[in-house]
This record gives structure tokens, sequence and C-alpha cells, in this order.
């Protein structure tokens, strides 16, 4: 909300400075945004009167005009189609400083010599009236400082009003405020004093209030032979244009100055177009209202509308109809100041995208009891401006539909207990009555506070209590460590902290990423599958539409961005929610660890080859990750992904008691051509609870004896997996097996088509004694048996 | 029985030429070993007198000790020099880099969060976490902001498909919290948030952390203390603060928190507008609407919370100067924060 501080002070006379005064208020909860001059710097700017504009003889666009600014005569050269003689207008002399860092000097203009500039609207930073250059009335002092002439040097406010403060949102509102905090008195009559106007007819429209429908009280007045041509006068278009608002006719100038002046929001009705009478009622469902601004609604049950005999004729508290609204030429209205609540006004607006000053006001709360108040400053405005003959002042009124202010119960005890400091009772009292309260003892240290009637949000006692700490100043009150005992609060153990998972992580190359949780619907088909995504209804981009259901297509967009920034490795990885579909429609989130490694298997450096990764540098990623919780054995890799967007052959699901618990593997090869990657980009996901679930540690004893180590090699199928192999030998070696170690595969040269060599290492110890070479002997020999046996192995002697 | 200081003379001018250890062995075999010169002059004793014998042996011992010493010296000297060799020869280039992997870096969001987790942790506060997709009635209802509420303007909420939407606020998270415990608690909720606005200073996605205490006699005194100390710990200096009335639905009293401007330190610069003051936090005493929507007595137990963007806080603590970096995922960028 925008005021011009000037306005405020008619109300108000507070001994602070503009700074001082906007600081207050943001301090009582009105942050003040901003607090600036009407315009922005500039000199050298005067009025000055165009005494003859003659065209430029070289260009028919520009004019050659003499100006005078009360002295001798200067020779300017201008474009505006409106420079033309007796005009008064804005002269930035030579030596002025415009907005925009311009300078202005002398110039010629097609051989034609321009001694300063006449200025628009626009290029002095001030509001836009009209094309061309300003225009200024004929009685514009000639000469003087167009910033003190149009006091351009004064400051606007631009104030937050939280939407709880309804009625805060006029000058009234803002000064109630400065009087409460200031204890200065409060104006009894806005300025200017206007005198108040008698009824020179006994005209009445007729207003019907529909119970329950939300319109407890109706304010009216006919009015006719008003004038909406005639000029408004220069004080009321400053407040207007000063507030935000544009000047446009007298009769919606003095309406919206009242929403402004009161927060009062009120509606001009062209009383020609109007059809016997007026109701306000809820809408029949499917009635059709085609409001001022031109759009067309079709109205539900639940919307407050103004309707006469031919259906409606305003949204009620949010916008009006075309067919009913004032125009220039209207000369009979009928003056409406209503009060609507605001259970039947909030969220109707936005529902059909109007957000109007008057719904801001309505759906917040208007006072109730100013509608009479507003409708005479109105009218008196519009009569002081535009003439006309007003009818009685009509009022329609529900009064069982009015709100009703309950008292509020008050307990210094407890204002003591919430705020952490006592106020005394002698404030409590003064400070609420300051804000219009009205307060009575109900005994020792407690009170009965019935709040005024502008008050929409005083329901309870913290509602109370904020006001006496919002007036006292929050900084009044003292910072107390809280009391109550220190918890150790339990920190399982079996459960990996996730500094750990980030730090492991980091120190393999990894860097986090953060992607958004929605994602591209195209590239999570291409990662997922034809999965049922979970999609948002209002997506900003159609790129964002859909929840991600893996966090690879954000992954892989970040990957992409950095190799297209040059970067010829990246290693990302991301801890966050991704979301699926239930059968039953429900959305699951589940927690996932995923990553990509692309480009090289390390940095490029001295004395290491410039090789790509594979499958097996990500999986000692993996493997590392698992091993976190000490569960890294009890996981299986089997053959395969689920997902569509690996290599078959070069990815696997990670099992782990019977259910998956991530995957990982290289990205398939039309993928790595659609997106474009050099290498192949390895992924994986892992559960995040999986991964951080984490068995307690538990010593095993270690052996004393020495450790004999065997070697073993032989040939095998060559699509026969070490994963089998393993079991096979630790199935024979049984305990004495200590560990087991893969130390060459070759396929190749040398080996038999269709056949592998395998080099095992075999350390064996024993828990009770030294092995001998016949124990180990035997270990072997029962291995090879196992492995001609069931693998089909020829050992290599 | 040759002619022993002349024998001696020539193992100690042989002895003083080798020029290495295996020929310095070979000389050692040749005048010390079982068969060696000296060896085979004490098995000729027998040849002599008893009488001459012990002086002659008592001579020879002298000499093998002679000989023994110098070839020790000699082994001493060239063992030096072989190692001052090995030195020499084997000198690297320490200035190469080290091979390897690289370290990466925790993003600066998860870096922030997880201090500021830290420091509530030290104070008691326990970290709990909740869903990203909500219902209204956690999301909205339960915190005092009913549907049609002007409230609900300030949270461009997305919904999806089948009616949930996008949790606005980490306040849901409380509820939730609240309603499964009893008072006494104290706990920080943090995670990602959503809303349908993004420009240069808004992100559809964004991470808020929530903190709530709540016990018998909470006060906005301590509210106030708590802040303070969290903002001058997380930005390790002193710092002004201050709380400026505003509303939340879900708490009243309701302030912002402004602390002193941590860049230019309250003399006004462009991040703090002139002003010399930062708004970095929302805040206030619960509202007994949200207790009584958790099943907590307000009458018997009061509590504060408050509220702020991780973002905020990681560009004022590390300088940050766009929001956008954040999301941007740029290893030039997340490199930056690659330590412990």
């Amino acid at each position: 909300m925008k005021l011009p501080v000037s306005w405020l002070r008619t109300w108000v006379e507070v001994p602070w400075t503009d700074r001082e005064l906007a600081d207050r208020l943001t301090m009582l909860g009105f942050e003040v945004e901003s607090l600036l001059p009407v315009a922005p710097p500039f000199s050298g700017v005067v009025v000055a009167e165009i005494r003859s504009a003659e065209p430029h003889p070289e260009a028919s666009k520009l004019r050659v005009c003499h100006v005078t600014t009360g002295g001798s005569e200067l020779q300017i050269v201008c474009g505006a189609a409106n420079a033309r003689a007796g005009l008064r207008t804005a002269l930035a002399i030579v030596g002025a400083q415009i907005p925009g860092g311009v300078a202005i000097a002398p110039a010629r203009l097609r051989g034609i010599e321009s001694q300063g500039m006449l200025c628009s609207a626009r290029e002095l930073g001030l509001p836009e009236v009209g094309e061309g250059i300003l225009e200024l009335p004929p009685d514009a002092p000639l000469g003087a400082s167009l910033r003190d002439y149009l006091r351009l040097d004064e400051s606007v406010l631009e104030i937050g009003v939280t939407p709880n403060r309804g009625d805060a949102m006029s000058v009234l509102g803002i000064a109630r405020e400065l009087a409460a905090a200031s204890g200065l008195p409060l104006r009894a009559t806005p300025d200017p004093v206007l005198p108040k106007i008698a009824a020179a007819s006994k005209e009445r429209f007729p207003v019907r209030l529909e119970r329950g429908a939300g319109c407890a009280r109706f304010a009216s007045r006919v009015m006719r032979g008003v004038d909406n041509h005639r000029p408004v006068p220069r004080w009321l278009r400053e407040r207007l244009e000063r507030s935000g608002l544009r000047s446009i006719s007298p009769l919606v100038d003095a309406t919206n100055y009242v929403l402004l002046e009161f927060g009062q929001p009120m509606h001009a009705y062209d009383l020609s177009r109007l059809k016997s009478g007026l109701e306000a009622r809820r809408a029949t469902s499917g009635e059709r209202l085609k409001l001022l601004d031109g759009t067309e609604v079709t109205l539900a049950a639940d919307v407050l509308v103004i309707a006469d005999a031919s259906g409606p004729v305003g949204m009620a508290g949010v916008m009006g109809s075309a067919a009913s609204a004032v125009s220039t030429d209207t000369t009979d209205v009928l003056l409406e100041a209503a009060w609507f609540d605001p259970r039947a006004v909030a969220g109707r607006g936005r529902r059909y995208g109007l957000l109007t000053d008057a719904s801001q006001r309505f759906e917040r709360g208007v006072d109730p009891a100013g509608q009479q108040r507003s409708l005479e400053r109105a009218s008196a405005l519009i009569c002081a401006i535009a003439g006309g003959e007003a009818g009685p002042a009509l009022l329609e009124e529900l009064p069982e539909e009015l709100p009703v202010r309950v008292p509020v119960e008050l307990r210094s005890a407890q204002v003591t207990r919430l705020l952490g400091v006592a106020v005394p009772p002698a404030q409590v009292q003064s400070r609420l009555e300051a804000l219009g309260m009205r307060v009575a003892a109900s005994g020792p240290g407690a009170w009965r506070v019935t709040p005024p009637s502008w008050r929409f949000d005083i329901a309870i006692e913290p509602d109370l209590i904020e006001e006496l700490a919002r007036s006292g100043g929050l900084d009044a009150i003292p910072e107390a460590v809280p009391a109550g005992a220190r918890v150790i609060a339990g920190a399982s153990e079996s459960r990996s902290s996730e500094r750990n998972v980030l730090q492991l992580l980091a120190a393999r190359g990894y860097s986090e990423a953060v992607t958004f949780g929605f994602t591209d619907p195209e590239l999570q088909t291409k990662v997922c599958g034809a999965i049922e995504a979970v999609r948002l209804r209002n997506p900003i981009a159609s790129n964002l539409a859909v929840m991600r259901a893996s966090l690879w297509p954000g992954l892989l967009n970040a990957a992409r961005e950095n190799l297209r920034r040059q970067r010829e490795r990246v290693r990302l990885f991301e801890l966050a929610t991704q979301f699926h579909r239930a059968s039953d429609g429900a959305v699951l989130e589940r927690r996932m660890i995923a990553g990509i490694a692309a480009g090289l298997r390390l940095p490029e450096q001295w004395g290491s080859a410039r090789e790509p990764g594979d499958f097996h540098d990500l999986k000692a990623d993996v493997s590392a990750l698992l091993s976190l919780g000490g569960r890294n054995g009890e996981c299986r890799f089997e053959p395969g992904a689920s997902l569509p967007s690996l290599y078959p052959g070069r990815s696997a699901q990670i099992v782990r008691d019977g259910s998956t618990i991530g995957q990982l593997g290289e990205l398939h090869p039309a993928l790595v051509q659609e997106l474009d990657f050099t290498y192949a980009p390895l992924l994986f996901e892992l559960d995040y609870l999986a991964v951080t679930s984490n068995a307690p540690v538990r010593y095993a004893p270690v052996s004393n004896y020495p450790q004999i180590r065997r070697d073993i090699s032989f040939t095998v199928a060559a699509d026969e997996t070490f994963g089998r192999i393993a079991e096979r030998v630790s199935v024979a070696a049984s305990t004495r097996l200590l560990e087991l170690r893969i130390f060459d595969v070759y396929q190749g040269k040398g080996v038999e088509l269709g056949r592998k060599s395998v080099a095992l290492g075999l350390i064996l110890q024993d828990l009770s004694r030294t092995l001998t070479d016949a124990d180990a002997d035997g270990v072997v020999a029962a291995v090879c048996a196992e492995l001609r046996s069931s693998l089909d192995a020829r050992i290599r002697e | 029985m040759t002619d022993l200081p002349a024998l001696t003379a020539q193992a100690l001018v042989q002895i003083g030429a080798s020029d290495s250890l295996a020929a310095l062995d070979e000389l050692r075999v040749h005048w010390l070993g079982k068969k060696g010169v000296l060896t085979e002059q004490l098995k000729a004793l027998g040849g002599l007198s008893a009488a001459e014998r012990p002086a002659a042996g008592a001579r020879i011992n002298v000499a093998k000790t002679e000989l023994q010493a110098a070839i020790d010296a000699r082994r001493a000297a060239l063992e030096q020099t072989s190692i001052a060799q090995q030195l020499a020869a084997g000198r690297i280039d320490v200035t190469l880099p080290g091979r390897g992997e690289a370290t990466g870096a925790v993003h600066p969001i998860t870096r922030l969060r997880l201090r500021v987790e830290e420091l509530f942790r030290n104070a008691g506060y326990e970290v709990v976490e909740g869903p990203e997709v909500e219902d209204e009635f956690h999301n909205f209802e339960a915190l005092n902001i009913p549907a049609d509420h002007p409230a609900r303007a300030m949270h461009d909420t997305f919904y999806l498909d089948n009616g949930m939407l996008l949790r606005t606020h980490t306040s849901p998270v409380q509820i939730r919290a609240m309603r499964s415990r009893k008072p006494p608690f104290a706990l920080i909720a943090p995670g990602r948030v959503y809303r349908c606005d993004s420009d240069v200073s808004h992100s559809p996605m964004f991470h808020q952390l929530e903190g709530l205490l709540v016990d018998t006699n909470v006060s906005f005194a301590n509210l106030k203390s708590v802040l303070h100390q969290f903002m001058e710990s997380l930005f390790e200096r002193t710092l002004a603060m201050r709380l400026r009335p505003s509303y939340f639905p879900f708490t009243e009293p309701s302030a912002e928190v402004d602390i002193s401007c941590v860049l230019c330190g309250g003399q006004g610069c462009r991040v703090c507008k002139q002003s010399g003051w930062l708004e970095v936090a929302g805040c206030g005493m619960v509202h007994p609407n949200v207790f009584k929507a958790c099943g907590i007595d307000a009458e018997r137990y009061t509590g504060f919370a408050f509220g702020f963007g991780i973002e905020r806080l990681a560009m004022l603590r590390y300088g940050v100067n766009d929001l956008r970096l954040f999301y941007d995922n740029d290893l030039r960028f997340l490199a930056q924060f690659a330590r412990g």
C-alpha cells in the first residue's frame, strides 16, 4: 500500500521526520518497504510557457518553440505533438540534470538551436498523464522550480500491511496507529473539511438484503445531475496518484479517494442502467456476469452478488459489472457503501483471477461502522467537484448479521507468562485504550477487553498480548535463556549419520547436487520407462511438470550442464526424495541417494592412464557406501537393472534380505548418444534408509596362527560369473578360507574361445592351530574338485 | 713362517683399495676366511716349538684383529658411499601433484543445514523430518489457515493430480511432531519446500528450517534469547537483533527477525538496502488453535516457533550473491565448498 506522508500528517501531527515516522511504523508491525520522494532526483526543471510553436523547416515532427520562464525568451526544439502556444509546461534549462543521468546542454536539432528541453512526465519519472510534454495549469507560476511547485520532494511510503490488519489498509487506519503510538490526538474530521450535503430530493432506490448471503449493511444514495466531465482538483488527483491510483473522472476518483482515506471500498452505478432496485444475494449457479475489466465470468452459488431485475450488476466486494459502470457521460448515479462479510468475499476474487483494492479490504475485514461516514464523504466530494443533487442517504441492514465484538478476557499473569516480562496494569489499560479498545477490570489483574468495530483480529487472549507487545515495542522484551532440564536425546548407532554418508562420497570425488523435486516428463520417461507419474496440476513450466520418480533425470541434466561448461569429468550425487504412485493413487516418498560419474576414471594426472571409468569403478564407490552400515557382505549384485535407461549387460540390482535396495550401471548406449555424452556415464541409486541401516558392531576373534596363501588358476566358460565361482570356493574351502582374492581374469589369445582364465588367491587360516602344507593342499584339492564338478573348470597346473 | 708384517701391510693396502662391498668380502675371505692366509698362519703354529708358539700366535692374532678392524672400517665407508649414491640417484620431484582421486564437496545448503542442526542438537533440540507431499490439514488447517484465508495468498501452492499438495513450508512437520509427542519437547525440522514462484530471488523449490520449543512456561523472552544466541553462533560474531511485529496465522504474537547486516556491520550497504538490517527469520508464540489441533492443552503449555530459509542464511554466511547458483550445480561453484 502506497501513501504520501503528508496525507497521513493531516490526520495526526506527529513530531517525527519522515524517516522516523517510517521506522516507527515498521516497528509497530507495518513494514515500510520503501520511503521515496514522489519523483526521482532531478534539477534545473522550471515552469515555463510556450509563447509560440512553429513547424521545424527541416523536420515535420519537430516544432520550434519560443518559451519564457518570466524573463527573456528561449528557443527550444520539441517533438511533442501537444507543444502549443499558451501551454505551461516543464522546461529543463541548460545545465539541468534529469533522471537517467541525462545532462541538458545546448544542442542543434536539424540545424536549429535548442536551449533546453521541454519534458514529459515520463522523462521526469512522474506518473504518466497523457501523451507528450507535461501540461501544467495556466496559473502555474512561471520560473518556479517544478519540484517545489508539484511538491515532488514529498515522501511516499510503501507499507506492507499483514493480512490480519485489513483495518490498516487506509490513511485513517495507519493514522490511528500513529496516534496510539505517539499519544497525540487523531483529527476528528478528514482533511479537507467539506460541507455536509443536504438531501435535495426524496428519491430512493430500493435495496434488499438477502438473509445469510453475507451483506449485512448497505448504505446508498441517488445523485442526479452530476457533471462527470469536470476536472478533478489537483490536491485530490495528487493524493490518488501518489497512492498508486490513476485519476479517471470525478465519480471514480471520489469513490477511490474514500477507499484510500477510510478503507471503505465504494461503488458508483450509472443509475440509468439499473433496473428497479438492487438486491444483495448469493448468485445462482451458472449466472454470468461481464465485469468492468471486460472479463466475463460464470458465477458459482457461493458468490455474493449485487443484482438488479436484469441479473447481477457486480461481484460484491470484488468488481462491478461493465453494463452498470459509470462513464464520463454519466449524470445520475447510485452510490454504494456496503459491508460484506469477509467470509462471503474471501477467495472469490482469487478464484476468478481478480485481486482488487476492494476485495483485498473486504476479505480482510472492513469496519462495519463506517458505511454512512464513507457515503457522506463520497457524496460531499462529488458535489464539490461535479455538482449534482443528492437524494437522502439510505441504510439497509441486517443487524443480527453484523459482526459482534465479544469481550476478551485478559490476565496480567498470562501477559507475564507469554512475554516473559510484566506489563504494569495501568499500562495495559492505557495502551489498549489508545488502540480503541474498551477495557474493564474484571478482577484482580484481569480485564475484559472489547475490541473496536474495525478490528477483526482480536478474538483470544494472545491477540491482546500481542497488542501489548507491539505497542510497548518488542525491543523492550528482555532475552531470557529457557529454563528446563537438558535431555540426552537418543542418537541411535543403528543409523549411519548423514554427515558420514556425505563425506564418504565427497572423499571419493563426488560433489553434492541439489535439483528440483519436479522434473521433465519426457526425460523421466526415458529414464524410468512408462511409469504412472505423479503430475502437478499447476507446474511452473512444462519441463517441470512431474514429481521425480528417480534422481537420475536431475543428475543427468546437471552432469550435462557441467560437461557443456567444458568440465571433462563430472561426479555428482544427490540425497533427496523421489515420488511414486501407489496402487490406490496415493503418493509414496522414498529417500534415495543417487550419483552419476561421467568421464575419466581418475582426474587427468601424470602416471595414470586416461581411461574412462567403468562399472567396476562405480561398484567400488557403491560398495563403500554399503559398507558404511557394515552390511556390504549381505548384498548381492544381480545382473540386469529394472530401469530401461541402463545398459542391460552392464548393470545390476542390489538385493539385500530379499528386497532390492538399489541399482547401478552404465547409461544405455541409445541414451548416451541422445544426451550427447562422450563417455557413457555411470549411475547409481540406493535406498537411503537401507544404506544407513547399520549393523551393530560385534567383535569376532582373530587367529594368532599364521596364514597360508595358495593360488589356483583355471579356465571356465566365458559367461561364468565370479559370484558363482566365489560361492563354490567358499562352500568347498569351508571355515579355513579367511579371504578369497581374484587377481586375474583373462579372455583372449592363449585361452580357448568361449572360455576365460581366472586366477584366485586363497588365504587360509585356522583359529586353533597352525595349518600344515598338507592341510592347505587338502583345501586346494577340495576347491579344485568342486570347481571341476560344478562349473566345468579346467585347472591349470 | 712368512713375513707377517709384510703380509699385514699388503692386506691393508688391498683392503684400502677395495671399491665395492663384494670385493671387500673377497678380501676378507682371502685373508681371514677358514682357509685364509692368516688362518693358515695360525694352523702353521704347530710347526713351532712350544716356547715360540705363544708369542707367534699372539702376533698373528694382533694382525688378524688389525685386518678385521680395517675391513670393518672399509665396509662402513663403502656402505656410506653406496647410500649416498642411492640417495643421489633416487631424487624425485616432490612438487609433482599427488596421484589419485580429488575430493568432492557437500552442497552449501546441506553444509549450512548440518551446521544449524549441530548448533541446535548441542542445545538439546531433536531433528525431525516430514513428508514433502502434504494434505490441506497439515499444511494449512492445523496451522490456523482455513480455506480462503487471505494468508493463503502468501503461499503459492503446487497441487498434485490426486488433490495433495507440495508443502509450502516446514511447519506441517511441527504439526506431525506435536501430535506424536507429549510436552516438553524441543525440535527443529529442516526440509525442502515448494512454492510456485520463480524469479531472480525466488526458487520454486527451496529449503526451510523450523524450530519449536514447548514447555509449561516458554516465553517470548526465551524466543528472543534462543534466536539471538543462534544467530550469533551461526555467524560467529556479535550481532544486533531486532524483532518486528508481524503476522503468521500459526503464531501469536508473531514477529519478523532482523539482524544487523553481516556484510556491512549495520552501516548500510547494497545487500541490506542501506537499512543496516537483514530480515532473516519469522517467529512467534505458538497459536492456541495450533495447540488445539495437536491435542496440547494451551492453558498448561506455551511454546515458541521460528522458521527461516536456509538459502538466505547460506547466501549471507558464504557471500553467495545469486540464489540460482544453488540449483545450477556448477562444479566451479560447488568445489568452493570442498572442506570438512
